[in-house]
Protein backbone atom coordinates (compact mmCIF):
# COMPACT_ATOMS: atom_id res chain seq x y z
CA UNK A 1 0.00 0.00 0.00
CA UNK A 2 1.22 3.45 -0.73
CA UNK A 3 1.86 5.15 2.62
CA UNK A 4 1.83 8.81 1.66
CA UNK A 5 -1.72 8.96 0.32
CA UNK A 6 -3.58 7.73 3.45
CA UNK A 7 -1.17 9.67 5.68
CA UNK A 8 -2.09 12.81 3.75
CA UNK A 9 -5.79 12.14 4.33
CA UNK A 10 -5.10 11.40 8.01
CA UNK A 11 -3.46 14.78 8.54
CA UNK A 12 -6.27 16.66 6.81
CA UNK A 13 -8.91 14.77 8.82
CA UNK A 14 -7.18 15.61 12.10
CA UNK A 15 -7.12 19.32 11.23
CA UNK A 16 -10.76 19.15 10.19
CA UNK A 17 -11.62 17.49 13.52
CA UNK A 18 -9.85 20.24 15.47
CA UNK A 19 -11.76 22.91 13.53
CA UNK A 20 -15.12 21.21 13.98
CA UNK A 21 -14.86 20.53 17.69
CA UNK A 22 -13.19 23.65 19.04
CA UNK A 23 -16.46 25.57 18.65
CA UNK A 24 -18.67 23.21 20.67
CA UNK A 25 -20.13 24.85 23.83
CA UNK A 26 -19.52 23.21 27.22
CA UNK A 27 -23.19 22.27 27.54
CA UNK A 28 -22.79 19.74 24.75
CA UNK A 29 -19.51 18.18 25.83
CA UNK A 30 -21.06 14.89 27.00
CA UNK A 31 -23.25 14.29 23.92
CA UNK A 32 -20.30 15.28 21.76
CA UNK A 33 -18.17 12.70 23.49
CA UNK A 34 -20.69 9.88 23.26
CA UNK A 35 -21.64 10.87 19.71
CA UNK A 36 -18.03 10.93 18.53
CA UNK A 37 -17.50 7.67 20.40
CA UNK A 38 -20.25 6.12 18.29
CA UNK A 39 -18.37 7.29 15.19
CA UNK A 40 -15.25 5.52 16.44
CA UNK A 41 -17.35 2.37 16.13
CA UNK A 42 -16.58 2.71 12.41
CA UNK A 43 -14.07 -0.03 13.12
CA UNK A 44 -17.17 -2.22 12.61
CA UNK A 45 -16.53 -1.90 8.88
CA UNK A 46 -13.17 -3.57 9.35
CA UNK A 47 -14.73 -6.16 11.62
CA UNK A 48 -17.33 -7.09 8.98
CA UNK A 49 -14.64 -7.60 6.37
CA UNK A 50 -12.54 -9.73 8.74
CA UNK A 51 -15.53 -11.80 9.76
CA UNK A 52 -17.25 -12.42 6.45
CA UNK A 53 -14.73 -12.68 3.63
CA UNK A 54 -14.27 -16.39 4.17
CA UNK A 55 -10.64 -16.23 5.28
CA UNK A 56 -8.95 -18.34 7.90
CA UNK A 57 -10.98 -19.51 10.85
CA UNK A 58 -8.91 -17.34 13.21
CA UNK A 59 -9.77 -14.27 11.16
CA UNK A 60 -13.47 -15.17 11.15
CA UNK A 61 -13.42 -15.72 14.91
CA UNK A 62 -11.60 -12.46 15.71
CA UNK A 63 -13.77 -10.60 13.22
CA UNK A 64 -17.00 -11.89 14.74
CA UNK A 65 -15.91 -10.88 18.24
CA UNK A 66 -14.98 -7.47 16.86
CA UNK A 67 -18.38 -7.20 15.13
CA UNK A 68 -20.14 -7.79 18.46
CA UNK A 69 -18.09 -5.23 20.39
CA UNK A 70 -18.17 -2.62 17.64
CA UNK A 71 -21.95 -3.03 17.26
CA UNK A 72 -22.42 -2.35 20.98
CA UNK A 73 -20.30 0.75 20.48
CA UNK A 74 -22.22 1.96 17.41
CA UNK A 75 -25.81 1.16 18.41
CA UNK A 76 -25.40 1.99 22.09
CA UNK A 77 -23.43 5.15 21.33
CA UNK A 78 -25.93 6.63 18.88
CA UNK A 79 -29.00 5.70 20.92
CA UNK A 80 -27.68 7.03 24.21
CA UNK A 81 -26.57 10.26 22.53
CA UNK A 82 -30.02 10.66 21.01
CA UNK A 83 -31.62 10.00 24.39
CA UNK A 84 -29.47 12.66 26.02
CA UNK A 85 -30.02 15.23 23.28
CA UNK A 86 -33.76 14.64 23.50
CA UNK A 87 -33.58 16.11 26.99
CA UNK A 88 -31.74 19.24 25.94
CA UNK A 89 -34.44 21.70 25.16
CA UNK A 90 -35.34 25.25 25.64
CA UNK A 91 -38.05 25.44 28.24
CA UNK A 92 -41.34 27.01 27.17
CA UNK A 93 -41.32 29.46 30.07
CA UNK A 94 -37.91 30.78 29.11
CA UNK A 95 -39.03 31.27 25.54
CA UNK A 96 -42.05 33.26 26.65
CA UNK A 97 -39.96 35.62 28.71
CA UNK A 98 -37.94 36.63 25.69
CA UNK B 1 -16.94 0.02 -12.42
CA UNK B 2 -15.95 -2.62 -9.91
CA UNK B 3 -17.67 -2.84 -6.57
CA UNK B 4 -14.62 -1.86 -4.51
CA UNK B 5 -14.47 1.53 -6.22
CA UNK B 6 -18.20 1.94 -5.77
CA UNK B 7 -17.80 1.14 -2.08
CA UNK B 8 -15.12 3.79 -1.75
CA UNK B 9 -17.40 6.41 -3.25
CA UNK B 10 -20.09 5.46 -0.76
CA UNK B 11 -17.46 5.77 2.00
CA UNK B 12 -16.90 9.37 0.90
CA UNK B 13 -20.61 10.01 1.40
CA UNK B 14 -20.42 8.42 4.85
CA UNK B 15 -17.40 10.57 5.77
CA UNK B 16 -19.24 13.72 4.65
CA UNK B 17 -22.22 12.76 6.81
CA UNK B 18 -19.91 12.20 9.82
CA UNK B 19 -18.32 15.61 9.33
CA UNK B 20 -21.63 17.39 8.83
CA UNK B 21 -23.14 15.53 11.79
CA UNK B 22 -20.27 16.59 14.05
CA UNK B 23 -20.71 20.17 12.89
CA UNK B 24 -24.41 20.08 13.77
CA UNK B 25 -23.55 18.59 17.17
CA UNK B 26 -21.93 21.94 17.94
CA UNK B 27 -25.15 23.79 18.71
CA UNK B 28 -27.94 22.72 21.09
CA UNK B 29 -30.66 23.52 18.57
CA UNK B 30 -29.27 21.23 15.85
CA UNK B 31 -27.39 18.65 17.92
CA UNK B 32 -30.02 15.93 17.80
CA UNK B 33 -30.30 16.18 14.03
CA UNK B 34 -26.50 16.10 13.83
CA UNK B 35 -26.37 12.82 15.70
CA UNK B 36 -29.00 11.32 13.40
CA UNK B 37 -27.10 12.50 10.30
CA UNK B 38 -23.95 10.89 11.63
CA UNK B 39 -25.82 7.63 12.31
CA UNK B 40 -27.12 7.62 8.72
CA UNK B 41 -23.48 7.90 7.62
CA UNK B 42 -22.71 4.84 9.73
CA UNK B 43 -25.64 2.92 8.27
CA UNK B 44 -24.48 3.67 4.73
CA UNK B 45 -20.96 2.54 5.59
CA UNK B 46 -22.22 -0.74 7.05
CA UNK B 47 -24.66 -1.56 4.24
CA UNK B 48 -22.12 -0.78 1.54
CA UNK B 49 -19.49 -2.89 3.29
CA UNK B 50 -21.87 -5.83 3.50
CA UNK B 51 -22.88 -5.46 -0.17
CA UNK B 52 -19.70 -4.54 -1.97
CA UNK B 53 -16.64 -5.72 -0.09
CA UNK B 54 -16.67 -9.34 -1.17
CA UNK B 55 -18.37 -10.65 1.92
CA UNK B 56 -19.57 -14.17 1.25
CA UNK B 57 -20.43 -15.50 4.68
CA UNK B 58 -23.07 -13.61 6.63
CA UNK B 59 -23.76 -16.15 9.38
CA UNK B 60 -21.14 -15.04 11.87
CA UNK B 61 -21.75 -11.40 11.09
CA UNK B 62 -25.44 -11.84 11.84
CA UNK B 63 -24.68 -13.50 15.17
CA UNK B 64 -22.14 -10.83 16.15
CA UNK B 65 -24.42 -7.96 15.17
CA UNK B 66 -27.41 -9.49 16.91
CA UNK B 67 -25.57 -9.94 20.20
CA UNK B 68 -23.94 -6.52 20.00
CA UNK B 69 -27.18 -4.86 18.92
CA UNK B 70 -29.21 -6.28 21.78
CA UNK B 71 -26.59 -5.32 24.37
CA UNK B 72 -26.23 -1.86 22.82
CA UNK B 73 -29.97 -1.13 22.75
CA UNK B 74 -30.50 -2.36 26.30
CA UNK B 75 -27.53 -0.44 27.65
CA UNK B 76 -28.59 2.79 25.96
CA UNK B 77 -32.20 2.48 27.10
CA UNK B 78 -31.64 1.33 30.66
CA UNK B 79 -28.68 3.39 31.82
CA UNK B 80 -29.50 6.08 34.38
CA UNK B 81 -28.35 9.56 33.45
CA UNK B 82 -26.23 9.68 36.60
CA UNK B 83 -24.36 6.61 35.37
CA UNK B 84 -23.50 8.24 32.04
CA UNK B 85 -19.74 8.60 32.73
CA UNK B 86 -19.49 4.84 33.33
CA UNK B 87 -21.46 4.14 30.17
CA UNK B 88 -19.24 6.34 28.03
CA UNK B 89 -16.17 4.67 29.55
CA UNK B 90 -17.56 1.20 28.72
CA UNK B 91 -18.40 2.15 25.13
CA UNK B 92 -14.93 3.64 24.69
CA UNK B 93 -13.44 0.39 25.93
CA UNK B 94 -15.50 -1.78 23.58
CA UNK B 95 -14.55 0.41 20.63
CA UNK B 96 -10.89 0.02 21.56
CA UNK B 97 -11.22 -3.75 21.92
CA UNK B 98 -12.95 -4.01 18.54
CA UNK B 99 -10.09 -2.10 16.90
CA UNK B 100 -7.59 -4.38 18.59
CA UNK B 101 -9.37 -7.43 17.18
CA UNK B 102 -9.63 -5.90 13.70
CA UNK B 103 -5.91 -5.14 13.74
CA UNK B 104 -5.12 -8.65 14.92
CA UNK B 105 -7.35 -10.21 12.25
CA UNK B 106 -5.54 -8.16 9.59
CA UNK B 107 -2.56 -10.44 10.21
CA UNK B 108 -4.46 -13.18 8.41
CA UNK B 109 -5.29 -10.97 5.41
CA UNK B 110 -3.92 -11.32 1.90
CA UNK B 111 -0.98 -8.90 1.76
CA UNK B 112 0.98 -8.38 4.96
CA UNK B 113 3.82 -5.97 4.28
CA UNK B 114 6.20 -4.55 6.89
CA UNK B 115 4.11 -1.40 6.94
CA UNK B 116 1.00 -3.47 7.64
CA UNK B 117 2.82 -5.12 10.56
CA UNK B 118 3.64 -1.73 12.05
CA UNK B 119 0.03 -0.60 11.78
CA UNK B 120 -1.23 -3.90 13.21
CA UNK B 121 1.03 -3.39 16.22
CA UNK B 122 -0.21 0.19 16.58
CA UNK B 123 -3.90 -0.72 16.46
CA UNK B 124 -3.39 -3.60 18.90
CA UNK B 125 -1.40 -1.38 21.25
CA UNK B 126 -3.76 1.62 21.23
CA UNK B 127 -6.84 -0.60 21.23
CA UNK B 128 -5.52 -2.65 24.17
CA UNK B 129 -4.63 0.40 26.25
CA UNK B 130 -8.05 1.93 25.48
CA UNK B 131 -9.80 -1.28 26.50
CA UNK B 132 -8.25 -1.96 29.90
CA UNK B 133 -7.83 1.76 30.63
CA UNK B 134 -11.55 2.27 30.08
CA UNK B 135 -12.41 -0.75 32.22
CA UNK B 136 -10.36 0.67 35.11
CA UNK B 137 -11.98 4.08 34.59
CA UNK B 138 -15.38 2.36 34.63
CA UNK B 139 -14.53 0.54 37.86
CA UNK B 140 -13.30 3.76 39.47
CA UNK B 141 -16.42 5.69 38.44
CA UNK B 142 -18.59 2.85 39.65
CA UNK B 143 -16.62 2.77 42.89
CA UNK B 144 -15.87 -0.89 42.39
CA UNK B 145 -12.30 0.12 43.10
CA UNK B 146 -11.14 3.13 45.06
CA UNK B 147 -11.38 6.49 43.31
CA UNK B 148 -8.16 7.53 44.99
CA UNK B 149 -4.93 7.39 42.99
CA UNK B 150 -3.18 4.03 43.35
CA UNK B 151 0.55 4.53 43.51
CA UNK B 152 3.38 2.20 44.47
CA UNK B 153 7.15 2.63 44.70
CA UNK B 154 8.91 2.18 41.39
CA UNK B 155 5.74 2.73 39.37
CA UNK B 156 7.50 4.87 36.79
CA UNK B 157 10.29 2.29 36.45
CA UNK B 158 7.75 -0.46 35.84
CA UNK B 159 6.03 1.72 33.23
CA UNK B 160 9.31 2.52 31.48
CA UNK B 161 10.27 -1.18 31.41
CA UNK B 162 6.84 -2.07 30.05
CA UNK B 163 7.15 0.51 27.29
CA UNK B 164 10.63 -0.72 26.39
CA UNK B 165 9.42 -4.34 26.32
CA UNK B 166 6.53 -3.40 24.01
CA UNK B 167 8.95 -1.61 21.69
CA UNK B 168 11.33 -4.59 21.60
CA UNK B 169 8.49 -7.01 20.85
CA UNK B 170 7.20 -4.70 18.12
CA UNK B 171 10.60 -4.60 16.42
CA UNK B 172 11.07 -8.37 16.71
CA UNK B 173 7.59 -8.95 15.33
CA UNK B 174 8.29 -6.69 12.34
CA UNK B 175 11.35 -8.80 11.53
CA UNK B 176 9.59 -12.10 12.06
CA UNK B 177 5.84 -11.69 11.37
CA UNK B 178 5.36 -15.46 11.26
CA UNK B 179 6.03 -15.67 14.99
CA UNK B 180 2.66 -14.63 16.39
CA UNK B 181 3.92 -15.02 19.96
CA UNK B 182 5.39 -11.54 19.73
CA UNK B 183 1.93 -10.17 18.93
CA UNK B 184 0.41 -12.06 21.86
CA UNK B 185 3.04 -10.53 24.12
CA UNK B 186 2.22 -7.06 22.80
CA UNK B 187 -1.49 -7.61 23.43
CA UNK B 188 -0.90 -8.73 27.02
CA UNK B 189 1.49 -5.88 27.70
CA UNK B 190 -0.84 -3.29 26.19
CA UNK B 191 -3.57 -4.56 28.54
CA UNK B 192 -1.24 -4.17 31.51
CA UNK B 193 -0.17 -0.75 30.28
CA UNK B 194 -3.80 0.41 30.10
CA UNK B 195 -4.27 -0.56 33.74
CA UNK B 196 -1.03 1.13 34.80
CA UNK B 197 -2.04 4.25 32.89
CA UNK B 198 -5.34 4.82 34.70
CA UNK B 199 -4.78 3.54 38.29
CA UNK B 200 -2.64 6.51 39.42
CA UNK B 201 -5.31 9.00 38.33
CA UNK B 202 -7.81 10.22 40.92
CA UNK B 203 -11.58 10.24 40.48
CA UNK B 204 -11.64 14.04 40.35
CA UNK B 205 -9.46 13.93 37.24
CA UNK B 206 -11.79 11.53 35.44
CA UNK B 207 -13.05 14.18 32.97
CA UNK B 208 -9.53 14.32 31.54
CA UNK B 209 -9.13 10.55 31.41
CA UNK B 210 -12.50 9.95 29.75
CA UNK B 211 -11.75 12.55 27.09
CA UNK B 212 -8.33 11.06 26.49
CA UNK B 213 -9.68 7.50 26.23
CA UNK B 214 -12.31 8.82 23.83
CA UNK B 215 -9.50 10.16 21.71
CA UNK B 216 -7.63 6.83 21.91
CA UNK B 217 -10.68 4.87 20.76
CA UNK B 218 -10.67 7.03 17.63
CA UNK B 219 -6.94 6.66 17.11
CA UNK B 220 -7.25 2.87 17.51
CA UNK B 221 -9.87 2.81 14.73
CA UNK B 222 -7.57 5.01 12.68
CA UNK B 223 -4.64 2.61 13.12
CA UNK B 224 -6.90 -0.32 12.25
CA UNK B 225 -7.81 1.60 9.09
CA UNK B 226 -4.15 1.66 8.07
CA UNK B 227 -3.84 -2.04 8.87
CA UNK B 228 -6.71 -3.06 6.59
CA UNK B 229 -6.15 -0.28 4.07
CA UNK B 230 -9.54 1.39 4.59
CA UNK B 231 -9.73 5.16 4.20
CA UNK B 232 -13.09 5.58 5.96
CA UNK B 233 -11.67 4.12 9.18
CA UNK B 234 -8.73 6.49 8.91
CA UNK B 235 -10.89 9.59 8.39
CA UNK B 236 -13.56 8.78 11.00
CA UNK B 237 -10.96 7.62 13.52
CA UNK B 238 -8.93 10.79 13.04
CA UNK B 239 -12.03 12.98 13.53
CA UNK B 240 -12.79 11.26 16.83
CA UNK B 241 -9.14 11.34 17.87
CA UNK B 242 -8.99 15.08 17.26
CA UNK B 243 -12.28 15.67 19.09
CA UNK B 244 -11.03 13.79 22.14
CA UNK B 245 -7.76 15.70 22.18
CA UNK B 246 -9.58 19.04 22.04
CA UNK B 247 -11.80 18.04 24.98
CA UNK B 248 -8.76 16.79 26.91
CA UNK B 249 -7.10 20.17 26.37
CA UNK B 250 -10.20 22.06 27.56
CA UNK B 251 -10.38 19.91 30.72
CA UNK B 252 -6.69 20.37 31.54
CA UNK B 253 -6.96 24.12 31.03
CA UNK B 254 -9.96 24.26 33.36
CA UNK B 255 -7.77 22.76 36.09
CA UNK B 256 -4.71 24.83 35.24
CA UNK B 257 -2.65 21.68 34.93
CA UNK B 258 -0.70 20.07 32.15
CA UNK B 259 -1.73 16.71 30.76
CA UNK B 260 1.49 15.24 32.11
CA UNK B 261 0.63 16.48 35.58
CA UNK B 262 -2.82 14.89 35.44
CA UNK B 263 -1.50 11.56 34.17
CA UNK B 264 1.54 11.09 36.35
CA UNK B 265 1.33 13.17 39.51
CA UNK B 266 -1.18 11.09 41.48
CA UNK B 267 -2.92 14.32 42.38
CA UNK B 268 -5.06 14.09 45.47
CA UNK B 269 -3.02 11.29 47.00
CA UNK B 270 -1.50 13.70 49.51
CA UNK B 271 -3.58 13.99 52.64
CA UNK B 272 -5.00 17.36 53.68
CA UNK B 273 -1.90 19.51 53.63
CA UNK B 274 -1.86 23.05 54.95
CA UNK B 275 -5.29 22.53 56.45
CA UNK B 276 -4.38 25.07 59.12
CA UNK B 277 -7.19 27.39 58.22
CA UNK B 278 -10.01 27.08 60.68
CA UNK B 279 -12.70 29.34 61.90
CA UNK B 280 -16.31 29.26 62.75
CA UNK B 281 -18.75 27.75 60.33
CA UNK B 282 -22.28 29.11 60.43
CA UNK B 283 -24.91 26.43 59.97
CA UNK B 284 -28.34 27.51 58.82
CA UNK B 285 -31.72 25.83 59.00
CA UNK B 286 -33.97 25.21 56.01
CA UNK B 287 -36.41 27.73 57.41
CA UNK B 288 -33.82 30.54 57.58
CA UNK B 289 -32.57 29.59 54.12
CA UNK B 290 -36.12 29.99 52.88
CA UNK B 291 -36.41 33.53 54.31
CA UNK B 292 -33.19 34.60 52.59
CA UNK B 293 -34.20 32.98 49.29
CA UNK B 294 -37.65 34.51 49.42
CA UNK B 295 -36.10 37.98 49.58
CA UNK B 296 -33.59 37.26 46.80
CA UNK B 297 -34.09 38.54 43.28
CA UNK B 298 -31.27 36.60 41.64
CA UNK B 299 -29.89 33.21 42.57
CA UNK B 300 -26.93 31.31 41.20
CA UNK B 301 -26.72 27.55 41.58
CA UNK B 302 -23.29 25.91 41.36
CA UNK B 303 -23.65 22.13 41.02
CA UNK B 304 -20.90 19.57 41.54
CA UNK B 305 -20.45 15.83 41.71
CA UNK B 306 -22.34 15.79 45.02
CA UNK B 307 -25.49 16.79 43.14
CA UNK B 308 -25.12 13.68 40.97
CA UNK B 309 -24.54 11.46 44.01
CA UNK B 310 -27.58 12.86 45.86
CA UNK B 311 -29.69 12.89 42.66
CA UNK B 312 -30.68 16.41 43.64
CA UNK B 313 -31.26 17.79 40.12
CA UNK B 314 -35.03 17.24 40.08
CA UNK B 315 -35.70 18.88 43.42
CA UNK B 316 -33.39 21.74 42.36
CA UNK B 317 -35.57 22.27 39.32
CA UNK B 318 -38.59 22.35 41.62
CA UNK B 319 -36.91 25.03 43.74
CA UNK B 320 -36.08 26.95 40.57
CA UNK B 321 -39.77 26.96 39.58
CA UNK B 322 -40.83 28.29 42.99
CA UNK B 323 -38.17 31.00 42.96
CA UNK B 324 -39.12 32.09 39.45
CA UNK B 325 -42.75 32.32 40.50
CA UNK B 326 -41.47 34.62 43.22
CA UNK B 327 -39.90 36.90 40.54
CA UNK B 328 -36.41 35.68 41.22
CA UNK B 329 -33.99 34.97 38.39
CA UNK B 330 -32.27 31.58 38.65
CA UNK B 331 -29.17 30.61 36.68
CA UNK B 332 -26.73 27.73 36.96
CA UNK B 333 -22.97 28.23 36.88
CA UNK B 334 -21.25 25.11 35.57
CA UNK B 335 -17.52 24.64 36.00
CA UNK B 336 -15.92 22.80 33.05
CA UNK B 337 -14.61 19.97 35.27
CA UNK B 338 -17.57 19.71 37.64
CA UNK B 339 -18.57 16.06 37.85
CA UNK B 340 -16.86 13.03 36.40
CA UNK B 341 -16.91 13.76 32.67
CA UNK B 342 -17.02 16.84 30.45
CA UNK B 343 -20.52 18.34 30.53
CA UNK B 344 -21.71 15.93 33.25
CA UNK B 345 -23.74 18.56 35.14
CA UNK B 346 -25.39 19.83 31.97
CA UNK B 347 -26.72 16.37 31.15
CA UNK B 348 -28.18 15.89 34.63
CA UNK B 349 -29.83 19.31 34.66
CA UNK B 350 -31.19 18.72 31.16
CA UNK B 351 -32.67 15.47 32.48
CA UNK B 352 -34.46 17.51 35.16
CA UNK B 353 -35.84 19.70 32.35
CA UNK B 354 -33.75 22.79 33.10
CA UNK B 355 -33.58 24.97 29.98
CA UNK B 356 -30.10 25.08 28.48
CA UNK B 357 -30.27 28.89 28.36
CA UNK B 358 -30.08 28.88 32.16
CA UNK B 359 -26.79 26.92 32.16
CA UNK B 360 -24.00 29.47 32.11
CA UNK B 361 -20.28 28.92 31.80
CA UNK B 362 -17.76 29.87 34.46
CA UNK B 363 -16.55 33.16 32.95
CA UNK B 364 -20.07 34.40 32.39
CA UNK B 365 -21.17 33.96 36.01
CA UNK B 366 -17.88 35.24 37.43
CA UNK B 367 -18.37 38.57 35.66
CA UNK B 368 -21.74 39.08 37.34
CA UNK B 369 -20.94 37.43 40.67
CA UNK B 370 -21.55 40.54 42.84
CA UNK B 371 -25.06 40.86 41.43
CA UNK B 372 -26.24 37.47 42.72
CA UNK B 373 -28.09 37.73 46.03
CA UNK B 374 -27.55 34.08 46.82
CA UNK B 375 -25.14 31.51 45.43
CA UNK B 376 -26.15 27.92 46.26
CA UNK B 377 -23.30 25.44 46.10
CA UNK B 378 -24.73 21.94 45.66
CA UNK B 379 -22.15 19.23 46.17
CA UNK B 380 -19.28 21.20 44.64
CA UNK B 381 -16.11 21.82 46.59
CA UNK B 382 -12.78 22.22 44.83
CA UNK B 383 -14.25 24.21 41.91
CA UNK B 384 -15.40 26.93 44.34
CA UNK B 385 -12.37 26.82 46.67
CA UNK B 386 -10.95 30.35 47.06
CA UNK B 387 -7.54 28.85 47.91
CA UNK B 388 -7.08 28.50 44.17
CA UNK B 389 -7.05 32.29 44.02
CA UNK B 390 -5.53 33.27 47.36
CA UNK B 391 -3.26 30.60 48.74
CA UNK B 392 -0.07 30.16 46.74
CA UNK B 393 0.88 27.07 48.73
CA UNK B 394 -2.36 25.30 47.82
CA UNK B 395 -2.23 22.31 45.49
CA UNK B 396 -4.95 23.83 43.35
CA UNK B 397 -3.46 27.36 43.27
CA UNK B 398 -4.04 28.93 39.85
CA UNK B 399 -6.99 26.75 38.91
CA UNK B 400 -9.82 28.90 37.56
CA UNK B 401 -12.77 28.67 39.97
CA UNK B 402 -16.29 30.01 40.24
CA UNK B 403 -15.91 32.89 42.70
CA UNK B 404 -19.05 32.23 44.71
CA UNK B 405 -17.52 33.96 47.74
CA UNK B 406 -18.06 37.29 45.92
CA UNK B 407 -21.82 36.77 45.87
CA UNK B 408 -23.90 38.50 48.57
CA UNK B 409 -24.67 35.29 50.44
CA UNK B 410 -23.40 31.77 49.85
CA UNK B 411 -25.25 28.61 50.83
CA UNK B 412 -23.09 25.51 50.87
CA UNK B 413 -24.99 22.23 50.83
CA UNK B 414 -22.76 19.59 52.26
CA UNK B 415 -23.00 16.29 54.02
CA UNK B 416 -20.35 17.05 56.61
CA UNK B 417 -17.16 19.02 57.06
CA UNK B 418 -15.03 16.42 55.26
CA UNK B 419 -12.43 17.78 52.86
CA UNK B 420 -13.10 17.80 49.13
CA UNK B 421 -11.84 15.36 46.57
CA UNK B 422 -8.40 16.91 46.41
CA UNK B 423 -8.18 16.47 50.17
CA UNK B 424 -7.97 20.22 50.71
CA UNK B 425 -9.64 22.35 53.31
CA UNK B 426 -11.97 24.92 51.82
CA UNK B 427 -11.73 28.46 53.30
CA UNK B 428 -15.05 29.25 51.63
CA UNK B 429 -16.83 27.54 54.53
CA UNK B 430 -15.38 30.06 56.98
CA UNK B 431 -16.16 33.26 55.05
CA UNK B 432 -18.48 35.71 56.82
CA UNK B 433 -21.11 35.53 54.03
CA UNK B 434 -21.20 31.73 53.93
CA UNK B 435 -23.95 29.63 55.51
CA UNK B 436 -23.74 25.86 55.73
CA UNK B 437 -26.81 23.74 55.08
CA UNK B 438 -25.71 20.35 56.37
CA UNK B 439 -27.25 17.09 55.25
CA UNK B 440 -28.08 15.22 52.07
CA UNK B 441 -28.41 17.78 49.25
CA UNK B 442 -31.69 16.33 48.01
CA UNK B 443 -33.27 16.41 51.48
CA UNK B 444 -31.93 19.88 52.29
CA UNK B 445 -33.36 21.39 49.11
CA UNK B 446 -36.56 19.41 49.62
CA UNK B 447 -36.91 21.00 53.06
CA UNK B 448 -36.50 24.49 51.57
CA UNK B 449 -39.06 23.64 48.88
CA UNK B 450 -41.52 22.56 51.58
CA UNK B 451 -41.01 25.90 53.37
CA UNK B 452 -41.92 27.64 50.11
CA UNK B 453 -45.02 25.57 49.53
CA UNK B 454 -46.23 25.57 53.11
Amino acid sequence: MEIVYPAFILVLAIFLGFELISKVPATLHTPLMSGSNAISGITLVGALIASGTGGEATSTFLGTLAVAFATINVIGGYLVTDRMLGMFRKKKGAAENE
Amino acid sequence: MNSAILANFAYIVAAVLFIYGLKELGSPATARRGNIISSVGMLIAIVVTLAAQGIIDFRWIAIGMLIGGIIGVLAARLVAMTAMPEMVALFNGFGGLASLLVGWAALYGSSVSEFTIVTIVLSVLIGGVTFTGSMIAWAKLNERITGKPIMFPGQSIVNALLMAAILVCAVLFAYEPANVNFLYAIIVMSFIFGVMFVIPIGGGDMPVVISLLNSYSGLAACAAGFAIDNLLLIVAGALVGAAGIILTGIMCKAMNRSLGNVLFSGFGSATASGGGETGEVKPISAEDAYYILEAASSVLVVPGYGMAVAQAQHVLKELQGLLEKNDCEVVYGVHPVAGRMPGHMNVLLAEADVSYDALLEMDEVNQKMETYDVAIVVGANDVVNPSAREDESSAIYGMPIINVDYAQTVFVLKRSMAAGFAGLQNPLFFKPNTRMLFGDAKESIGAVVREFSG
